[in-house]
């Protein structure tokens, strides 16, 4: 629900509230609350509230106003939602945005009107590339990092012959790609699935067999991942062929695979049992508070927040004063539950990959357990495509 | 044209809707102009489609295909460094015109639910080329870093401006529908719909004139597709989805289908609706869907059906 | 040749899928002339029913069974409430109607059993596969719902084709004021129709959901391929579903198994790498625009005008 009406036509009737004497930050933060990725959007929105709760509701003196708006999973509405919030609630940060098509709609007039936006997920190679901008951060990753980490880990598993099976669509492509890029084995099959509508993976699970792959790599988000591994299970594969994966098991899905996912390895910048004090407390409140581990989607929620507040609290809440809180952004100077990393020339982070597994916890409950970093302090490719300094 | 009681509430709309921008402006809400460009240009589209849908009888699922082939051509020459407006859109209203030639010579060899479906499968063919675009974005779609230019003529990027522009081209295409529709060719459309077989008994070949219809609709809504990647400055495949067409013909029939204001104040309540809803409640489909079946059942003739007075038109 | 078997096999059991959500609709559309996008809906509801039944009960067959009652009795209730209103008037407002539903079951899935989609556990003996021949083997459970789809195939024929409710149903089809004429009450045999509709969609919904979970917006995706059977099959008729839904099925599993491979026979390896995959999505609409063109009334016009 929404913190306050929309301005629509409401607003005809409605005597216009002047903007306020600036006595709070106002972040805006846009979501996917509805439609079929919308258990995505509860965990990013869940992980939002917690860190604003473990804020105390403030960034220094000023009182935090979150404002959430819904894409409904479609570009011209996030892109809309996203103009409503700089130009009616004349929010002073943009945050949330799960995926690239909305963050690619919603980039411009973000920039444009010189609004910072923290995207807490989405991180298409534009930005990071030709298109960066001092206007811009990222909470997550390059799409490339996490695959050219499993690349790594193949390396070094011994695989000679590796299939790859992901969906066709940008990021599908970028998976592929970036394994590519470190993997030195022979890639013997690639297939590109319909996206989003297939759900059925007979035929290219069947030619990944009959290939007589050593190992099959995969990316799957969301609910086709849960999809994927119990047909790859259910064809018998599991013995016979491992699975490597990037962002197709994560606390989301782990509840719906269950134990068909024990034991497969993925990479991932952030793992739910990093030793870290920051990591500790915000894995440990939110099981508490909602009964489950967070994802990593909300581990970057989570960070978006923090990084405003470490920004807002350096310029002693001067929200006015844009070139200072660039520089403090910048800096990344907080507590992030991945340990500290530092930005690169293009705002993205530079930070570990690791490698995790499936395991049970004491409880019986299904998590993911760190394995050792890949990757030491990676950059994406991007960054050198991207003119700032 | 009459003056009738229901001319005077359309006409009291349509200056409501010129006056948007200096409302906004009073009211400190830029966002009003935003958001009031974009409905117009829906309004456009959906105005289209009531030439076809509202005044012909041909219930087209496809119809928000006009939207991604206009966007994509502004998209797609932007990214290739041509900017000038009057290469881009007429160019995005010629593509739309072949498209609906081609594709219209063979779904209207079909009548009824065959017709729905073939247009609905067009539709998803063109869906799945904008996502295989890889080299425009794919799935991600592809932003328009410079707008459309017209000789320096408009100011493109200053909102209001923009604004003005289309509603202009609401109005004219408003305007134009009305000409067809009286005119001895919207006779033959009107025919058509209420007795085709008939109508052709008595010499007159509706499929000519079905078709033209077919490709005047469909290049107002490339016309309209165009405005949309202009005010987003983005394209993607979303647009094309299905359900966006549906919105369309939901739009229509909200606001009276084969009235002429009708499928425009359509098209302005559903896109209100939905902001007011989906502000009150996360789960406002639930209201939506059944007021869709209580609109249907009860309301056929739309929000036009329920002004008062005169006939139609 | 192994693989080609094995692909036939997968396109086999997705055709048959196909045949169980398009044999509800193109019934549905046949005898009371209604076109129903909530049909997907009722996919849906069945496999959330299913997921469930089978969780209380801790039996997959038994809840399956349950999950079909409830979805009998949903279908029975949407025609009373809503449906029966509609037979009246024209295919736009059964469009509207339906996409209404639609809208409103898809949000109280999410209302009443959350966001995130439900996976159903098959029993182990099904969650394996075996070997159909030295060098072939094959999910048991994909085996399962092959079986399950030529079985449903088969009783519908028998229905329709040998039963005095079949003789009703085709009467009714044909010429709905003459049945009424008759002192058969055309009102209930909707009804049960609508029902046998909500079924039949319900049993796809459960077989597909062990293969592809269940979630929000199931019945959507796979409902426009379901049209687009019926349609090539021509609207109203099962045999043409049947045979449709077989054609669907295979040309989709083997357009994405086999057109890399033939792309790249002439063109570059990335072109066709970025090709393939757009033209295995768009293979289906094509087929069904060729068709259409060239038999405006489908495979097999179940009635003609």
């Amino acid at each position: 629900m929404n913190t306050r009406l929309l301005a629509t036509a409401m607003a005809f009737a409605l005597a216009a509230v002047p903007a306020a004497a600036q006595q709070k930050v106002k972040i805006g933060f846009l979501n996917t609350a509805t439609g079929p990725q919308a258990a995505i959007g509860q965990d990013f929105r869940r992980s939002a509230d917690l860190a604003v709760e473990h804020l105390g509701g403030k960034m220094g003196d000023l009182a935090i106003e979150m404002i959430y708006e819904d894409d409904g999973f479609k570009p011209d509405v996030g892109k809309q939602k996203t103009e409503k919030m700089i130009e009616s609630d004349k929010v002073n940060f943009l945050t949330g945005y799960l995926w690239s098509n909305i963050l690619l709609a919603s980039y411009k007039p973000a920039i444009d009107s010189e609004t910072y936006i923290i995207s807490a997920n989405a991180g298409p190679s534009q930005i990071a590339g030709e298109q960066c901008s001092p206007y811009f951060f990222s909470t997550s990753w390059q799409n490339d990092q996490t695959p050219m980490a499993m690349g790594e880990v193949l390396n070094q598993k011994g695989v000679k012959k590796l299939y790859v099976i992901a969906p066709n669509y940008p990021a599908g492509r970028d998976m592929v790609a970036g394994v590519k890029r470190t993997y030195k084995g022979e890639v013997i099959g690639e297939d590109m699935t319909k996206w989003p509508d297939q759900l059925d993976f007979a035929a290219e699970l069947s030619k990944a067999k009959a290939a007589k792959a050593d190992a099959i790599f995969t990316f799957f988000p969301g609910a086709h991942g849960v999809q994927f591994i119990t047909q790859y299970a259910q064809a018998g594969l599991k013995d016979t062929v491992p699975l490597y994966t990037t962002y197709t098991i994560d606390a989301l899905s782990l509840p719906l695979i269950k134990d068909l996912a024990l034991g497969i390895p993925g990479t991932q910048f952030w793992v739910n049992d990093l030793p870290n004090e920051a990591n500790k407390k915000f894995v440990g409140d939110f099981k508490k508070k909602y009964g489950t581990y967070p994802s990593f989607y909300g581990a970057q929620a989570y960070d978006a927040i923090m990084l405003i507040d470490s920004a807002v609290r350096a310029v002693k809440g001067d929200l006015k004063n844009k070139a200072a809180i660039g520089a403090a952004l910048k800096k990344a100077e907080f507590n992030s539950v991945r340990g500290s990393y530092k930005y690169g020339n293009n705002n993205f982070p530079i930070q570990n990959f690791y490698l995790q597994t499936v395991v049970k916890d004491a409880e019986g409950m299904l998590t993911l357990k760190n394995e050792g970093a890949v990757l030491k302090d990676h950059q994406d490719t991007y960054a050198a495509k991207c003119p700032m300094k | 044209m009459r003056v009738t009681p229901r001319l005077v509430v359309y006409g009291l709309f349509m200056l409501a809707l010129a006056m948007v921008p200096t409302l906004a402006q009073v009211l400190a809400e830029p966002f009003l102009v935003t958001l009031f460009t974009r409905m117009i240009i829906l309004a456009v589209a959906a105005v289209s489609l009531n030439l076809i849908l509202g005044y012909g009888g041909m219930v087209s699922f496809g119809h928000a295909v006009y939207l991604g082939i206009g966007g994509y051509t502004v998209g797609i020459l932007a990214e290739h460094g041509t900017t000038n407006g009057f290469v881009q859109w007429p160019l995005a209203i010629g593509i739309s015109a072949l498209y609906a030639t081609v594709v219209g010579a063979i779904c209207l060899r079909t009548r009824g639910v065959y017709f729905i479906m073939i247009t609905l499968a067009f539709a998803q063919l063109v869906y799945f080329v904008g996502v295989g675009l890889y080299a425009y974005g794919g799935d991600d779609g592809l932003t328009i870093y410079t707008r459309s230019d017209f000789a320096g003529l408009i100011r493109m990027s200053h909102k209001p401006s923009f604004y003005y522009l289309c509603f202009a081209i609401l109005c004219i295409e408003i305007l134009i529908i009305h000409r067809i529709v009286h005119s001895r060719f919207g006779l033959v459309i009107r025919a058509s719909k209420s007795n085709d077989r008939r109508a052709n008994a008595i010499g007159i070949p509706t499929f000519r004139y079905r078709l033209a219809a077919f490709v005047i609709a469909g290049s107002f809504c490339g016309l309209a597709g165009a405005m949309l990647a202009t005010q987003a400055d983005y394209i993607s495949p979303a647009v094309m989805h299905w359900t966006r067409s549906g919105d369309l013909i939901v739009s229509v029939v909200l606001g009276g289908m084969g009235s002429l204001f009708g499928p425009a104040v359509g098209t302005i309540v559903f896109l209100l609706l939905e902001e007011v809803l989906s502000s009150l409640t996360e789960y406002w489909q639930l209201v939506f869907g059944p007021m869709l079946l209580l609109l249907v059942l009860f309301a056929k003739r739309g929000i036009d059906g329920l002004l008062p007075g005169g006939d139609r038109g | 040749m192994l693989l080609l078997i094995e692909q036939s096999l997968n396109g086999l059991q997705f055709g048959l899928l196909l045949f169980l959500l398009a044999a509800g609709l193109t019934l549905v559309f046949g005898i009371m002339d209604l076109v129903n996008l909530a049909h997907g809906s009722l996919y849906m509801m069945g496999a959330y029913f299913a997921a469930t039944f089978i969780t209380w009960t801790d039996s997959f067959v038994l809840g399956a069974v349950l999950a079909l009652g409830a979805a009998f009795l949903l279908g029975v209730a949407i025609e009373l409430v809503a449906v029966r209103t509609l037979y009246a008037r024209d295919h736009l407002d059964h469009v509207l109607a339906t996409f209404g539903l639609l809208l409103f079951f898809n949000e109280l899935v999410r209302l009443v059993w959350g966001p995130a989609g439900r996976t159903i556990q098959l029993p182990g003996i099904l969650n394996t596969s075996v070997e159909l021949l030295p060098g072939l083997s094959y999910p048991t459970y994909r085996l399962v719902v092959i079986l399950v789809g030529g079985l449903v195939a088969f009783g519908l024929y028998w229905l329709v084709a040998r039963t005095r409710t079949g003789m009703r149903i085709r009467a009714g089809a044909s010429d709905r004021e003459m049945v009424g004429a008759l002192g058969i009450d055309i009102r209930k045999l909707y009804t049960l129709v609508f029902g046998l509709g909500a079924v039949l969609a319900a049993l796809a919904g459960i077989m597909a959901a062990p293969i592809t979970t269940v979630s929000i917006g199931m019945g959507e995706r796979i409902l426009i391929v379901a049209f687009v059977v019926i349609v090539i099959g021509g609207i109203g008729s099962i045999r043409g579903a049947f045979v449709a839904a077989l054609m669907v099925g295979m040309i989709d599993t083997v357009g994405r198994a086999f057109l890399p491979e033939i792309l790249r026979g002439f063109m570059s390896v990335p072109a066709a790498n970025t090709l393939a995959p757009a033209l295995a999505s768009m293979l289906v609409y094509i087929l069904m625009a060729l068709i259409l063109f060239l038999r405006p009334q489908g495979l097999f016009p179940a009635r003609s005008g």
